[in-house]
């Protein structure tokens, strides 16, 4: 069902984010019906915008919608700090991996790549716009195989409604602790949502996506 | 305080013109399959303000989501029980990382390879 699969997409669609470039033609899942992961390893992003804080205010933020599709996620931070201790300082050594490592090391399936394009709020003279803009690849750690790639937009206008859109995107989650959350941390979540949850585009539902919800 | 409790604060600070589409709005309150707390939270803190939350802090956070999880009747995510395992590991408490990390494998049995690897680096450490 159509509102179903575009839970959150539709939510964030609702809320006026636009989203650039989608393909009209629905994507091609051969590659990840052959090889359907149960886990994700998500490594940070490669961080080609200008703002530094991006790549962790990024990556912050996968773990829910992956999970919530039914993967494993190994726990970012955890991964992070075993990956620099094993002499990978940077995301983009991370990046350069070998696959068959990954597989013995952690035990993943697949490996989430991720390009940070854009990160960051532009000021104009009355109101302003919070772009994060994404480009992902899902690769099959046995095979080298990309099983899905996508990219998403999405952007945030002031209009005098605060942070709202994003308060209702984030709702489950608790943000008592960080008050002075960066506004692209929280339009990377409505990022996501129109990275991975699209139907026909997005990521297909993986094991633990409960069964009673998949229509 | 349950995840639905967090979504109807979120709509008290609604502006008025949002309550004329009801509908869009329920249709963001989707109910998540996990009970998320300060998972995702925590790792952004450990980023963006290093030092601002230590270990101590942020295991009685995760503590604290254990007990509303539980009220909630929700499975925590994928990663939390490794996250409070390092957490432990981290305050030199390895017991109570070990016990943290196998709560992982009984609830993901994806994270095996991960865990058990995180375990030997208990015992070399």
């Amino acid at each position: 069902m159509k509102t179903r699969h575009l839970r959150l997409g539709l939510c964030a669609l609702a809320l006026t984010v636009m989203l650039v470039g989608c393909a009209t033609k629905p994507y091609d899942y051969t590659n990840f019906r052959a090889h359907p992961p149960r886990s994700i390893l998500v490594l940070p992003p490669l961080n080609e915008s200008t703002a530094v804080e991006g790549t962790y205010g990024y990556f912050s933020t996968v773990t829910m919608p992956l999970a919530e599709m039914g993967y494993y996620v190994y726990p970012v931070v955890v991964v992070d700090q075993f990956m620099k201790e094993n002499g990978m300082p940077t995301a983009g050594e991370m990046h350069q991996a070998p696959l068959d490592k990954i597989r013995d090391i952690i035990g993943a399936d697949a490996v989430l790549y991720v390009t940070l394009k854009q990160y960051g709020t532009k000021y104009q003279v009355i109101n302003s716009a919070t772009i994060v803009a994404v480009q992902a690849k899902l690769v099959d750690t046995k095979t080298g195989l990309v099983l899905w790639e996508g990219t998403a937009t999405a952007q945030q206008n002031s209009g005098g409604s605060g942070n709202i859109f994003a308060d209702l995107i984030v709702a489950a989650v608790d943000q008592a602790i960080n008050s002075s959350t960066d506004q692209a941390h929280d339009v990377s979540r409505m990022a996501n949502a129109l990275l991975l949850t699209p139907k026909d585009h997005g990521l297909l539902y993986g094991p633990y996506y409960p069964k009673d919800k998949q229509q | 305080m349950e995840a639905g409790e967090i979504v109807n604060n979120a709509r008290v600070k609604l502006p008025l013109w949002l309550l004329a589409v009801p509908v869009l709005v329920a249709g963001c309150q989707s109910p998540t399959v996990y009970y998320w707390g300060h998972y995702e939270e925590l790792a952004y803190v450990t980023y963006a303000k290093p030092g601002k939350l230590p270990p101590e802090a942020q295991v009685l956070k995760m503590e604290e989501d254990l007990q509303k999880a539980a009220s909630a009747n929700k499975p925590v995510p994928p990663g939390f029980h490794a996250y409070l395992g390092y957490l432990d590991y981290q305050m030199g408490k390895t017991d109570l990382a070990r016990q943290e990390f196998e709560k992982e494998k009984v609830q993901f049995p994806e994270s095996t390879v991960f865990m058990d690897r995180m375990m030997t680096n208990l015992v070399t450490k």
